[in-house]
């Protein structure tokens, strides 16, 4: 599992990745009551707003950790919002994109570093 | 915790769902201590309270409590005000934090300025807090510490002996819920703080449950549905305002007022249900059916007591009936929503008996 500043985890299978937000992000989001998911067949670039994640207060974006193609979207969350809080990263996950380009990858933080990177926070 | 009107405020505590739920359900005390508090008294005092507002303040006996709104010349609200008299000489305020050197400066310019010789003295009290104790069980908490304020009905007040010092308590809040808002010296504030947590019945609350609960039981908020821009007629905030003001014709923007209610109105305050889509927020646009422009949401919050998305916002008379179906737009894409009737969620006050 790779981790982005902005909170996003991305969980590499071959050249498919689930992405969500990380523990940190749900915990800080509060309450979520609402996930706009993005359509099947989008494609990303990285650093795009993907998906939007809605506390009782506020609306916050979430950006594409890697570039690619959504292939296929959690639609659990439609009905289930509160999941992203009860299980952030797992079945919390927002979509699953096919990467363009694996290499962009490298430029994301392992566990222990993002660990490192919130301690700084 | 984050920066608001100077001071840095909690947000939330346990979180915002949860404190929510807590205040329909329990009691949830809220640190208010930020909004401003005065004290104005002596013969001329009503005079300068009228001058001010749109409120009859010679008909507000010993021990009740009026909403009022500060207005500028234009009758546009500059602030909106709980003005109490809980002892026999004068009046208590209890105004918007944001707000609260503009409206002190207002009634001292006005003192100031006054010819009449009437006797008026005003004091800012800027060494008492102020908590608010709400929910259905907010009277079981008060019984253990001061029962005699449990005999108070709502938008009652007076002054009471708790935990040795002086409180102005009033049974009110902005909740929607029965409850109690307590002026106590800053300097003891913690002691009564813990005092009350010490009960399991009570909760802190945070600024987000008290903004999402405020929306819940329609009452308007300044700087998102009231502001200079916007009238009582507009705000619907007639509630403010004494039949025997307009009579007299003494309130500021008399004119402009009169034509609003005599049906001049371009817009006015409604509520909202969201039917589709995502919560909509502060700025979204509010559009017919057919995708015309009506006007703009003031406040929007997803209703943790009923489970989906609520708004108010301002549209002109003409779409502002009941059940007028609308759209409301977020990021870019329209969404269902339909008028309906304030509040959202029954209030629970602790109101007299008629009779």
């Amino acid at each position: 599992m790779k981790f982005t500043k902005d909170h996003e985890w991305v969980n590499i299978t071959g050249n498919e990745a689930f992405v969500g937000i990380t523990a940190y992000a749900a915990e800080a989001l509060g309450d979520v009551v609402f996930v706009e998911v993005p359509e099947v067949g989008k494609v990303l670039k990285t650093g795009d707003s993907f998906a939007v994640v809605e506390s009782v207060k506020a609306a916050s974006d979430v950006y594409a950790p890697v570039s690619g193609e959504v292939i296929e979207v959690n639609t659990e969350l439609s009905g289930a919002p509160e999941t992203i809080n009860a299980v952030p990263e797992a079945g919390g996950w927002i979509a699953k994109i096919r990467l363009a380009d694996a290499s962009e990858l490298d430029a994301l933080m392992d566990r222990a570093a993002y660990e490192a990177y919130l301690a700084t926070l | 915790m984050v920066p608001f009107a100077g001071y840095n405020m909690p947000v939330k505590y346990e979180g915002v769902l949860a404190e929510h739920k807590w205040t329909r359900a329990e009691a949830g005390l809220f640190d208010v201590s930020h909004m401003g508090q005065a004290r104005l008294s002596g013969e001329g005092a009503i005079a300068v309270l009228e001058a001010l507002t749109p409120t009859d303040f010679a008909i507000l006996p010993q021990g009740k409590q009026k909403y009022s709104l500060l207005l500028n010349e234009e009758g546009g609200i500059l602030d909106d005000w709980m003005v109490s008299r809980p002892f026999a000489e004068g009046f208590m305020l209890v105004v918007n934090a944001a707000c609260k050197e503009q409206d002190f400066d207002i009634i001292a310019d006005f003192i100031a300025d006054d010819e009449t010789g009437a006797d008026v003295e005003f004091e800012v009290l800027s060494d008492r807090a102020l908590l608010a104790l709400q929910g259905p069980k907010a009277k079981d908490v008060m019984k253990g510490l001061c029962p005699a304020a449990t005999e108070m009905y709502f938008m009652e007040c007076g002054t009471f002996q708790l935990l040795g010092e002086v409180a102005y308590i009033s049974r009110s809040g902005y909740t929607g819920e029965d409850g109690f808002e307590i002026s106590f010296p800053a300097a003891r504030v913690g002691d009564l703080w813990d005092e009350l947590l010490s009960n399991p019945i009570v909760k802190p609350i945070g600024l987000g449950a008290r903004d999402s609960l405020r929306l819940e039981a329609g009452m308007p908020l300044y700087g998102h549905e009231m502001g200079a821009g916007y009238t009582l007629a507009e705000a619907n905030l007639g509630f403010a305002m004494n039949k025997s003001r307009l009579a007299r014709g003494d309130i500021k923007g008399i004119d402009r007022l009169r034509a609003q209610l005599d049906g001049q109105l371009d817009r006015v305050r409604v509520a909202i249900r969201v039917l589709e889509g995502p919560p909509a927020r502060e700025g979204a646009k509010i559009l017919s059916e057919e995708g015309a422009e009506l006007g703009i949401v003031t406040s929007g919050v997803p209703s943790p007591s009923l489970g989906y998305s609520i708004a108010m916002g301002y549209v002109p008379p003409a779409s502002s009936a009941i059940g007028t179906k609308l759209k409301l737009e977020t990021r870019g894409k329209p969404y269902a929503a339909e008028i309906v009737s304030l509040p959202f969620v029954a209030n629970g006050y602790h109101r007299k008996p008629k009779g």
